[in-house]
C-alpha cells in the first residue's frame, strides 16, 4: 500500500484510499479469509471485550458505596441504558435489560476504539450492523407473537385510522416494520464509515504543503464531530432497539 | 502489493488492487461469514459478562447506595424531629421561667403593699393617738390657765380693794370675775 502511494507521488498526483482502511486483513499472514481466521476484527471485537470487561467488571470490583471514577462510568452508561429501557419500552421491558445493554456497550466501545488512529472499526461494517439489526428485528418480532399471539398483527392495523384508509395504511405499516432492519443497520455503518472516509480524504489533501493547514484543522473538526457521532450512533441504535421492544410489548397504538 | 518502479506498474497496479476489491470493502460479502462469526462470539461473550457479572453487582451497589442513603435521610429526619422537641422543652421551660418570674414579683410586691399599707394605718393611729393627747394636754393646760387667771383675778382684786381700804368681799369678787370671764 506504501509503495503504491509512494509511486502515485511520484506521478504528481494525489492518490486517495479512503476505504482502504476498512479492507478486513487475517491477522497472522496468508490471503484466505475462513469463517474462522482471525482477523482485524477479530482483534477489535476482542479489544472492545476487554475495554467493556475492564470499565464494567474490574471497575467496579471494589462495590464502592462512594464510587471510583470507573465505577462512576460504569454505574452511569448502566443507569443511563436501564432507565431508557424503563421509560421507552415500559417496566415489563427491564428483563430485556442485559440484552439492550450488551449492544450498547458493544457498538459504543466498538466506536470509540475505531476512533484511534490505525484502528479498524468493527461498526463500519455492514456485516456487523446487519446482524445486530438483525438480531433485534428477530428478537422483536418473536417476542411480539409469543406475548401478543396473532394481536401482534394489531401493530398494522390503526383502530384510530377512518376504516376505508386502514387496509392502505396496513400496507404501509407493513413495509415500514420490514425496512426497520435495514435503516437501523445502514444508518450505523453508514455513519460510522462516512466520517472515517472523509477523515481520511482529508489526510489525503495534506500531502500538499499549503493545503496542510487547513486538512489539519479539518481533520480535527471532523475528528470531533465523530466522537459525538460514535456515541450518538450507539445512543440511537439502542433506543431504537427500546422502541421498536415496546411495539413488541403492546402493540397497541 | 507488487513493488513499482515505474509510473506503469503503479498504474497496472492500481488497476488490479481496484479490479480485486470493491469499491467498498463493506461490500465484498467474502468475508462476511468471519465477520459475522466473530462478531456472535463477541455478543455471547459480552452478554454473559454482563448478565452474570457486570450487571447484578451494578445493581447491588446502586441498591446498597440508595439504602444508605435511604438510611441516613430516615436517621436525619428522626434527629431533626429531636432538635425541634428540644427547642420546644427549651422554650417551654423559658416561658415557665417567666410566668414564675412575674408571678414573684406580683408577689412580692402585694407582700409589700401589705405591709406599707399596715405601717401607715398603724402610724395614722399613732398620730392620731398623739393628737388626741396632745389636745387633751392642751386643754387641761388651757383649763389649768383660766383657772390661774380666775385666781390671779381674784387676789390682785382682792389686793386692789383692801389697798384702797375696802372690805374685801370673796363672794361679790368671784361672781364679777366669772362676769367678765363669760364675757
Amino acid at each position: 500500500m506504501a509503495s503504491d502511494t509512494h509511486g502515485a507521488e511520484e506521478a504528481g498526483g494525489l492518490v486517495f484510499h479512503p476505504m482502504d482502511q476498512f479492507i478486513v486483513k487475517p491477522l497472522f499472514g496468508g490471503d484466505a479469509i475462513h469463517w474462522y481466521t482471525p482477523t482485524n476484527v477479530t482483534l477489535w471485537m476482542v479489544l472492545a471485550v476487554v475495554a467493556i470487561i475492564g470499565l464494567l467488571v474490574l471497575g467496579t470490583r471494589r462495590r464502592a458505596i462512594v464510587p471510583s471514577r470507573s465505577q462512576s462510568i460504569g454505574e452511569l452508561a448502566y443507569g443511563f441504558i436501564y432507565k431508557m429501557v424503563e421509560d421507552v419500552a415500559g417496566k415489563d421491558a427491564v428483563k430485556f435489560f442485559p440484552y439492550i445493554m450488551t449492544l450498547f456497550m458493544f457498538i459504543v466501545t466498538a466506536n470509540f476504539l475505531g476512533l484511534l488512529p490505525m484502528s479498524f472499526t468493527t461498526t463500519s461494517h455492514f456485516a456487523v450492523t446487519v446482524v445486530l439489526a438483525l438480531l433485534v428485528f428477530l428478537t422483536v418480532t418473536i417476542v411480539g407473537f409469543v406475548k401478543n399471539g396473532v394481536g401482534f398483527l394489531g401493530l398494522f392495523w390503526v383502530s384510530s385510522a377512518p376504516l376505508a384508509l386502514r387496509p392502505i395504511l396496513a400496507v404501509i405499516e407493513l413495509i415500514s416494520y420490514f425496512v426497520r432492519p435495514v435503516s437501523h443497520s445502514i444508518r450505523l455503518a453508514g455513519n460510522v464509515m462516512a466520517g472515517h472516509a472523509v477523515i481520511k480524504v482529508f489526510a489525503g489533501f495534506a500531502a500538499i504543503a499549503v493545503v496542510s493547514p487547513v486538512s489539519v484543522v479539518a481533520i480535527t473538526a471532523m475528528y470531533g464531530l465523530e466522537v459525538l457521532v460514535a456515541f450518538i450512533q450507539a445512543y440511537v441504535f439502542t433506543i431504537l432497539t427500546c422502541v421498536y421492544l415496546k411495539d413488541a410489548l403492546h402493540p397497541s397504538h | 502489493m507488487a513493488s513499482t518502479t515505474s509510473e506503469a506498474t503503479s498504474h497496472a497496479a492500481d488497476a488490479a488492487h481496484a479490479a480485486s476489491a470493491p469499491g467498498m470493502p463493506q461490500l465484498d460479502f467474502s468475508n462476511w461469514g468471519n465477520q459475522i462469526f466473530w462478531l456472535l462470539v463477541t455478543l455471547v461473550v459480552i452478554y454473559f459478562v454482563l448478565s452474570r457479572i457486570a450487571l447484578p453487582r451494578i445493581a447491588a451497589v446502586l441498591a446498597e447506595r440508595q439504602g444508605t442513603i435511604t438510611n441516613d435521610i430516615a436517621a436525619a429526619e428522626e434527629l431533626k424531629a429531636k432538635a425541634v422537641e428540644a427547642e420546644d422543652a427549651y422554650n417551654k421551660a423559658l416561658a415557665d421561667a417567666r410566668a414564675e418570674a412575674q408571678r414573684i414579683v406580683a408577689e412580692a410586691k402585694a407582700e409589700i403593699q401589705a405591709e406599707l399599707d399596715a405601717a401607715t394605718a398603724q402610724a395614722d393611729a399613732e398620730i392620731a393617738a398623739k393628737a388626741a393627747e396632745s389636745e387633751k394636754a392642751i386643754s387641761a393646760i388651757r383649763a389649768g390657765a383660766l383657772e390661774s387667771i380666775r385666781e390671779v383675778a381674784g387676789d390682785t382684786a382682792g389686793e386692789i380693794v383692801s389697798a384702797l381700804g375696802g372690805e374685801t368681799d370673796a363672794k361679790a369678787v368671784t361672781a364679777a370675775i366669772e362676769a367678765r370671764m363669760k364675757g
